[in-house]
């Protein structure tokens, strides 16, 4: 369950709309106490790396003074204020405590909830935590009381977390690893310790922990988080590491142009990482075993679904997306065997479809290119059967996808249904 | 309530092509810009989708896109002892009314202007003397000259993304180019659109009568480009729903893509939209601006100070907003002296309209500038040797309209415009209506001018600015001449049913069918405070901190379209700010 | 004159940096650069208009502008005509809304009569000038022959249009000439328009001229149907594929 909790919380902060801007972050830093400055900018760095601002930080708020409800399933928790407010922030706090939380899920009330992805932190080095602490320290102190539990019981009931922890909480430091690059090592230190890319990308078993088949995407909230590993159907297998780097530096490359949470994750970010820890997080993925996928048959041309679908595309998608579903390179994503439709969850490309998506805008890329939603303009089925088209159509194969599928996701998203026709 | 707001380095007024250029110059040199903008704010793929954006009745027939004239609007009349009256309902001069101006709903012909037009005067008396000119003209350089302004030509086609094929790259004529352009430094940014079938039949039937076609510059995107400030453009799908539109597909270069997402990721860039600037400011000694005034959309009155005011509003506003500033002297017909509202130019269309029997040009494949062109008559290109006139026009296949109502009146002569009658001509007309424009130049003359009205007003009480323009002696013949040429290539080209049209021919409107929007001048740059408002840096001869951009500036129309030497020219300025103003405040030119 | 109706709600200040922060009431607005995205308010989403009622014109005006229609653009064999394809319901709705109301024109005095070229001066709304120019219309249909509009052979109300066409049939209260070049545009409109708009059903006006519609993407056919006749069923901004 905690797991599950965490990843849903993830989400709530991503959906939150928060995406600060770079210079409030360099602002900041810039107001180093005690600590030598360069460890302080470090800190600032890791802050950056590990996303922080994301959940602690409301809509319109000020950075990291929490108060961003985080809705997950079970119910709502507030990310806290971790601002340097000696009452309602943790400008109270000693390094040890600060490490407790980050470390080790534990806060001065108890155990954290997972929201807080202490899981991942826990890899975290002490001089990094240390440098972390350094600057989260400088960060000014904002006045805001975060009442942080409002979930029902039982889950408000944080004992019951030792448990968990007890079954699934690895403390283990990361270790390099000998036998591979300094890269590669230096990637899986970001991408498990910092990024904690695994708490969306990674399927869970049945308490909501990892599943083992890790990095293989898997669906939540209306979002599918895509396939990472070394698969030319559904994963990164085409993609050099270059294109990792590309894509994690400016939201867009060759093939695709990012959407849904992972555009505030790039623009938030991965965007401000060195070249030189981009180039680490793409020799680690591509470091990965490859993966057999089965592609399954592509649905007949003759597919009633197929058909109708076609008509749709050439009227409705062609014009960014080409007719023969190239697209435009940095802009607008290519259909043409794409992994991501070809995931067998069509969770993304539904809430893409009807709610139209915000562009990537970032430093190396600012266009902004983004897709208006077709919520109010299509029905479901011909929401279904263009998708079904994609799927099945420029070298992608993929289960169809059917009105009652169309229907759920517009239900989630609160759009309406199109009343004419 | 009324309110200041914070000191500026530099106000800029209006966020269209020329706003937004300067825009990104200053706050990339460090300086904190704050625009105002009349207009609200627009991005493409809220704005203009292309789930909506495919619709003749919102687009080019109720002009929703548009500054409407009940905000504001001007009055005319074709000569100084007529009564001026407003343009009430939409007319020909289509103002932008959001961030991005007249730049996000433009054609997009996207063209440098020649080395004649940057200095006419020089050229028509080296060439024939004075005794070319007919009476009244007034003809006179600007200061600055194509040599001077090729680098800014060439940075602007590099952030608009601009379609074409070179015709001369440093002094090199190019195949299947224009020979008459100016040398450049480089090719065109991107690739030249498809011709569509009338394009082409233009194209052989100018080639056989010697004449040198080559396709119109154009801001709709031939490729994908990443352009000179890192922003990636998409080809243009000849959609045709392009000019009094936006583009849902990032491919018409306007400030809305172009320019604007890395304006807005610049701490030091504010713009305040749905506010309309009604006063420039200036110390009481009239010596320098002190920042403008504005209403904002609660009716309340801000006010912007600022070390630099930068007027970047539409041609006519920018005169109209000195004079209501009472900066610089405003021209006085009587006397003819004044420089403000003096050497306004409008432009000079001629037209050759054919009907073919059996064709089937699909007028609906189309983008707002499709054409191909010949400048064989354009400019000073060929010899006016007692033909007396000067100046001429381009003459082009002009592919940019394919929707039904908008062609629903273009039946072949002597076909009925309603009943069973029209239904068959329009069926037939829809597939076979082609259109040669000659687009040509406008001189100034003593009797085109701007001044304020001394009756209508606008919602704020302000007055409108009147328009007093008839075209000239040198228009008639100029406009006869081109239009004789449209005729006889649209002949050449096998058309059934040829007519020609000069505009001069009849008296100026606002409102004629296929006119020209461009308007040229009122606070012109040149050599002489005596005859211009500002020196060649657009900086005004009185208040060194003001710089007017635009085609204001302008003292004479070309035979093409102003945009990209509006680009040029703000681009020149934000150069002299940068590397000369700001390392010594102070007037750049010394008289 | 009235201020535009923009002009209520507060001056927004927007100088926090969060995306979720831009979706203010519209009004000014001040952006501040240094957040990367900037979102526009959407603008409403696009409807079909109810055709079961009328919203501006009288069912007997309606009636007769239907007639008037139907001369302008007759049933023949090339389509049906103006009304059945619902032209008299796009007028309706339009003016009923901003155009009827003349709601962008600028509306201040003095009205003055100019020359041709300085264009329209008249103040009135077309909401209005239907009203009295459909009236006149009857008035000089009943003076002339003695019967309403709607009740005149054929060929009569074709002679009676010209008529009004040319101005030789005047009208007592506005140009006949004037109110003549405002139908035909009109109904030319509700003839080609997209048909959300209540005209062109079934896509007919555009299927007379083969005008493909709301499409936007012709890259495919620039060169390969250059000078080729292009069938394609056109497609409306709302209609399916």
């Amino acid at each position: 369950m905690a797991r599950y909790l965490l990843r849903s919380a993830l989400r709530a902060c991503i959906n939150g709309g928060v995406a600060l801007s770079v210079a409030a972050l360099f602002a900041h830093g810039a107001q180093a106490q005690d600590a030598p400055a360069d460890r302080v900018e470090h800190g600032r760095y890791l802050a950056i790396a590990s996303d922080c601002v994301a959940c602690h930080t409301a809509p319109g708020g000020k950075p990291f003074a929490g108060g961003l409800d985080l809705n997950t399933p079970f119910g709502t928790i507030t990310a806290s204020n971790i601002t340097s407010d000696r009452a309602t922030g943790i400008g109270s706090w000693t390094l040890q405590q600060f490490d407790a939380a980050v470390r080790h899920g534990k806060g001065p009330n108890g155990h954290l909830y997972p929201a807080m992805p202490y899981t991942a932190y826990a890899r975290m080095t002490d001089a990094d935590l240390a440098d972390l602490w350094a600057y989260i320290r400088t960060v000014p102190a904002v006045s805001q009381k975060v009442v942080e539990n409002k979930l029902p019981f039982p889950y408000n009931i944080r004992a019951a977390l030792i448990v968990w922890n007890a079954l699934f909480f690895d403390s283990t430091p990361f270790k390099p690893d000998s036998a591979k690059s300094d890269a590669v090592n230096r990637g899986a230190y970001l991408v498990e310790a910092l990024a904690h890319c695994g708490i969306c990308h990674t399927p869970k078993n049945a308490f909501g922990s990892d599943s083992g088949a890790t990095y293989q995407g898997t669906s939540l909230q209306g979002w599918h988080a895509p396939d990472l590993t070394n698969n030319d159907h559904t994963g990164l297998g085409k993609w050099s590491a270059e294109d990792i780097v590309t894509y994690l530096r400016s939201g867009t490359n060759r093939y695709t142009a990012s959407s849904g949470p992972m555009t505030e994750v790039i623009v938030n970010s991965t965007q401000h990482l060195t070249d030189a820890d981009l180039q680490a997080i793409a020799a680690y993925f591509k470091a990965l075993p490859a993966r057999h996928v089965e592609a399954p048959q592509p649905l007949p041309a003759t597919n009633a679904q197929v058909e109708a679908g076609r008509r749709e595309f050439v009227v409705q998608c062609s014009a960014c997306h080409t007719s023969s579903g190239q697209g435009v390179a940095n802009m607008i994503p290519s259909l043409q065997a794409n992994p991501a439709i070809n995931a067998k969850s069509p969770d993304s490309l539904l809430n893409i479809l009807l709610a139209g998506t915000t562009g990537p805008a970032t430093t190396a890329n600012p266009t902004g290119a983004a897709m208006p939603g077709f919520a109010w303009k299509l029905q479901d089925d011909q929401i279904a059967n263009v998708l079904t088209y994609i799927r099945n159509s420029q070298g992608n194969a993929a289960p169809a996808v059917s009105t009652t599928d169309v229907a759920k996701a517009r239900k989630a998203l609160g759009a309406q249904p199109v009343v004419w026709h | 309530m009324n309110y200041k707001r914070p000191k500026a380095d530099v106000v800029i007024i209006g966020l269209g092509w020329s706003g937004s250029t300067m825009a990104e110059e200053l706050t990339r040199a460090g300086l904190n810009v704050v625009a105002i903008e009349r207009g609200a704010w627009r991005d493409t793929t809220t704005s203009f989708p292309t789930t909506r954006d495919p619709d003749e009745l919102s687009g080019s027939v109720r002009k929703d896109i548009l500054q409407a004239p009940v905000t504001e609007t001007y009055t005319v009349r074709n000569k100084a002892d007529q009564t001026a009256l407003p343009l009430r309902r939409y007319h020909n001069l289509t103002l932008g009314n959001n961030v991005g101006g007249a730049g996000t709903h433009w054609a997009g012909a996207s063209w440098r202007w020649q080395s004649f037009d940057h200095q006419p005067y020089t050229r028509v008396m080296e060439r024939y003397g004075a005794k070319q000119l007919v009476d009244g003209l007034i003809l006179q350089d600007w200061g600055v000259t194509y040599d001077d302004l090729e680098p800014f030509y060439d940075r602007f086609e590099k952030i608009a993304g601009t379609s074409g094929t070179a015709g001369v790259i440093n002094g090199v004529k190019q195949p299947g180019g224009n020979p008459f352009e100016g040398s450049r430094t480089s090719p065109y940014p991107t690739p030249a659109l498809e011709r569509t079938r009338a394009n082409l039949l233009f194209s052989e039937a100018a080639t056989r009568l010697g004449y040198h076609p080559f396709p119109v510059p154009s801001a709709m995107i031939g490729a994908p480009y990443t352009n000179a400030l890192g922003l990636n453009l998409a080809p243009c799908t000849y959609c045709g729903y392009c000019q009094l539109y936006g583009c849902g597909n990032w491919s018409k270069s306007s400030p809305n893509i172009c320019i604007l997402p890395v304006l807005m990721q610049r701490p030091n860039f504010t713009v305040v939209t749905e506010s309309e600037v009604i006063r420039i400011n200036t110390t009481p000694d009239k010596k320098m601006a002190t920042g403008v005034t504005f209403v904002d959309s609660n009716g309340d009155i801000g006010e912007q100070p600022a070390d630099i005011v930068i007027t970047a509003t539409f041609t006519l506003d920018n005169t109209r907003l000195l004079l209501l500033s009472g900066i610089s002297t405003p021209y006085d017909f009587a006397s003819g002296q004044g420089v403000v509202g003096r050497a306004f130019t409008f432009q000079t269309l001629s037209w050759g309209f054919m009907f073919f029997e059996n064709e089937y040009l699909n007028p609906f494949m189309n983008t707002g500038a499709l054409a191909t062109q010949i400048d064989d008559f354009n400019g000073d290109n060929f010899d006016h040797t007692g033909l007396g006139f000067i100046g001429g026009a381009g003459i082009q296949s002009l592919c940019n309209q394919g929707l039904p109502i908008g062609m629903a009146g273009l039946v072949p002569e002597g076909s009925p415009q309603w009943g069973k009658g029209w239904k068959q001509a329009f069926q037939k007309g829809y597939q076979n209506y082609a259109q040669i424009q000659g687009q040509g130049t406008n001189f100034a003359h003593r009797e085109q001018f701007l001044d304020l009205d001394p009756t209508y007003k606008d919602r704020f009480g302000q007055p409108l600015l009147r328009i007093t323009f008839d075209y000239n002696e040198n228009d008639r013949r100029s406009g006869r001449f081109v239009r004789d040429k449209c005729v006889e290539i649209a002949r050449e080209m096998g058309a059934k049913q040829v007519w020609g049209d000069s505009f001069p021919d009849q008296p100026y409107s606002g409102y004629r069918p296929w006119d020209s929007s461009h308007v040229q001048g009122g606070v012109v740059m040149g050599e002489d405070p005596k005859t211009s408002v500002q020196n060649r840096y657009q900086q005004n001869w009185d208040i060194p901190n003001l710089f007017v951009i635009g085609a204001s500036s302008f003292p004479n129309n070309a035979g093409y379209n102003p945009t990209v030497a509006v680009g040029a020219t703000t681009l020149w300025t934000a150069k002299a700010i940068r590397e000369m103003y700001l390392k010594n405040p102070g007037p750049l030119v010394r008289v | 004159m009235k201020r535009r109706d923009v002009m209520k709600g507060g001056l927004v200040l927007m100088a926090t940096a969060t995306l979720a922060s831009i979706y203010k009431p519209a009004y000014s607005k001040t952006f501040v650069g240094g957040s990367g995205l900037w979102k526009a308010d959407p603008p409403p989403p696009l409807t079909v208009v109810d055709s079961s009622r009328l919203v501006y014109l009288t069912q007997a005006e309606a009636k007769l502008v239907g007639a008037v229609f139907d001369v302008l653009i007759p049933h023949d064999e090339l389509g049906i005509g103006a009304t059945e394809a619902g032209c008299v319901t796009f007028l309706d709705h339009q003016l009923a809304g901003p155009y009827g109301a003349a709601a962008k024109d600028y509306r201040l005095g003095p009205v003055v009569e100019g020359l041709p070229q300085q264009g329209p001066q008249s103040i009135a709304t077309p909401a209005e000038l239907y009203r009295t120019g459909l009236a006149e219309l009857d008035r000089a249909a009943q003076a002339k022959f003695g019967k309403p509009f709607i009740d005149l052979p054929e060929e009569q109300k074709i002679a009676f249009m010209k008529g009004i066409e040319t101005g030789a049939i005047a009208f007592e209260t506005l140009k006949s000439n004037e109110f003549f070049s405002m139908l035909l545009q009109n109904v030319r409109e509700g003839y080609l328009a997209d048909p959300m708009y209540g005209g062109n059903r079934d896509m007919v006006g555009w299927k007379l001229v083969g005008f493909p519609g709301a499409i936007y993407d012709y890259r495919d056919w620039m060169v390969s149907k250059r000078g080729k006749k292009i069938d394609v069923e056109p497609v409306s901004l709302l209609s399916r594929a």
